[in-house]
């Protein structure tokens, strides 16, 4: 079966609209009638997702793909990449700047929930090139 | 009792058809249907939007009147603390409680006494950690409801306690058979209510079986009645047994506060509940230990059985709340069994496409194609809210793309320039349509 295609585009550095794409993502698997544990994860990571592209990446564009067992996500931005994948993989570790953590963001727990939340992550980044981020969650049994 | 029970109705006579009621209403279950609004009653909330946008007062809310109170040989009143906010100069609300008795009630029973026991339940059952954090409030019908349609996550954290109304109804009615050796059937309890989704609550209630509220009589009704009385007592009877927790429940804040911690949230009016709810679901919301949820601007006062402008009721309960004890009433053990949900909140999915996931995704993207088809204004005059539900309808097979009056000019404009051409005239489709460049081709 053909995939439900969604595109969106988010826009860097502005949180006001960050959380928009993955709202709406939330509230179409909810219309499909997806399981609501699985609808809660891909909200959850794909908002995480979303709030990075904004703060790190310069904004980006978000794809989503429905199948009716599982949802991948692709969030591809042309930012400054990541110079240590490792690294930014730990809970805890930030490199947001301190205006970006006094709006509550930036506790360096946006990529570990990604990895908590998804079935399958896949961060691929290159310094001075962009990051994009792909995962996949599946539909509850 | 009807499942799909409302006390939120139309008056089909003086509905005009104009999309006022559509547009608010936070569920989408209203549309225009042969120039007239129908409600889905699945959707319903009962929430009151659609009547306090309505301008025709097409929109009205079911309430049960006064006179049916005769039915009971004893009859309680269980007026809400939002009641006491209509009146203007009232600094005693024995005043008003006496005044129930005049105008025919054998008894008073504060709503708000019974609140000040939900505060402390709630302040145990926290304590304990026996329910889910963030808990969310469970008294207002219309957000219980919301919730139930819409939230499926946030089912597990409604706080599985009776409102007041009902643990007040539970109380007092035992309390009175007891002391009166009467049976319950024969008392009557009669709650003086601010909104349409109380009725609703006491018709098909949440979390019980069954409701131990009899009536429910709208304050709009009873005020007048109130207020003549109240002009003729000297001295009113000591009535009042709440203190400043119960009281501020009327207002939004005020059940929050009774819980004596700081980590909560108070969000009023349907649309910003809405907002909290989704940013709740998306456990983008952190720290915080209760969310206070009101669908009415201002928390109850805001009901649109109120006579009074919702913050003026405020600031009066504010004045009148002053100089009352915290609160007045504890309760002596555990939480009585009449206090708790003996059901759990139950998610009932009315916005799902379809059983059938891949029958969902279909139709969801048939919904995506005619979407393009339509001009996203939003107008409304098709009858549904949005364009996308528009075509949300016409997958359904509840609605045709010439509902669409864009769509249906586009269509006219084609035929026209067919017919034009068949009839060999020389006019253009463009002519047909909007008469530019005649001059020239002339």
């Amino acid at each position: 079966m053909k995939p439900l295609h969604l595109e969106y585009i988010v826009p860097g550095d502005d949180f006001t609209r960050a959380g928009e794409a993955s709202s709406k993502v939330k509230n179409m698997l909810k219309r499909v009638g997806f399981d609501s544990d699985s609808i809660r994860r891909v909200a959850i990571a794909m908002y995480e997702g979303e709030i990075n592209m904004v703060i790190h990446g310069g904004g980006g564009v978000a794809s989503v793909e429905i199948y009716p067992d599982r949802v991948e996500i692709s969030l591809v931005d042309h930012g400054p990449g990541i110079e240590d994948i490792d690294k930014a993989m730990q809970a805890g570790y930030s490199t947001a700047p301190d205006n970006v953590r006094s709006l509550g963001f930036g506790a360096g727990m946006g990529l570990p929930n990604i990895k908590k939340y998804t079935d399958e992550m896949r961060l691929e980044s290159e310094v001075g090139k962009g990051t994009t981020l792909f995962m996949m969650i599946k539909a509850g049994a | 009792m009807d499942r799909f029970f409302h006390s939120v109705t139309l008056d089909p006579d003086k509905c005009v058809g104009c999309t006022n009621c559509v547009k608010h209403c936070p569920t989408e279950a209203i549309r225009i249907r042969e120039g007239k609004a129908v409600i889905t009653p699945e959707r319903c909330i009962d929430c009151g939007a659609c009547i306090r946008v309505c301008p025709h007062h097409a929109k009205k809310a079911k309430y049960d009147k006064l006179e049916e109170m005769k039915r009971f040989d004893y009859t309680i009143a269980l007026p809400a603390p939002s009641l006491y906010g209509q009146f203007s100069n009232l600094d005693n609300i024995d005043l008003v409680l006496t005044a129930l008795k005049r105008i025919g009630f054998y008894e008073v029973y504060e709503v708000s006494r019974a609140a000040e026991l939900v505060s402390e339940a709630t302040r145990k059952l926290m304590q304990n950690g026996h329910v889910q954090v963030p808990v969310i409030s469970s008294a207002c019908p219309a957000i219980v409801r919301l919730i139930r349609l819409r939230f499926p996550d946030m089912c597990s954290h409604v706080l599985p306690l009776n409102a007041p109304m009902e643990t007040a109804a539970c109380l007092a009615k035992e309390e009175a058979s007891e002391r009166l050796q009467i049976p319950k059937e024969k008392i009557g309890c009669v709650f003086i209510t601010p909104c349409p989704a109380k009725v609703t609550d006491i018709k098909v209630p949440i979390g019980t079986p069954t409701s131990e509220v009899d009536l429910a009589v709208s304050i709009s009704e009873i005020f007048p009645k109130l207020a003549d009385v109240m002009t003729k007592i000297g001295q009113p009877e000591q009535l009042s047994k709440s203190g400043v927790i119960g009281v501020g429940w009327a207002s939004s804040g005020g059940e929050a506060a009774g819980l004596l911690r700081e980590k909560y949230l108070a969000a009023d009016g349907i649309e910003n509940c809405i907002r909290v709810l989704e940013e709740l679901e998306d456990e983008r919301i952190r720290g915080l230990d209760f969310i206070e949820l009101n669908a009415c601007n201002g928390g109850c006062v805001g009901g649109v059985a109120c006579v009074e402008n919702a913050y003026v009721a405020k600031a009066r309960l504010q004045h009148l709340r002053k100089y009352l004890p915290i609160s007045r009433n504890r309760l002596v053990n555990n939480i009585p069994y009449c206090m708790q949900w003996n059901e759990d909140l139950e998610f009932t999915p009315v916005m799902k496409l379809s059983d059938d996931i891949s029958e969902a995704m279909a139709m969801m993207m048939e919904i995506d194609d005619l979407c393009g088809e339509f001009p996203g204004l939003d107008c409304g005059a098709c009858g549904a809210p949005t364009c996308r539900a528009l075509a949300e309808d016409i997958v359904k097979g509840e609605a045709k793309k010439s509902d669409c009056i864009f769509v249906l000019r586009d269509e006219l404009q084609r035929m026209a320039a067919t017919l034009a051409e068949m009839s060999g005239s020389q006019f253009t489709a463009g002519a047909a349509g909007e008469g530019k460049g005649e001059g020239n081709e002339h």
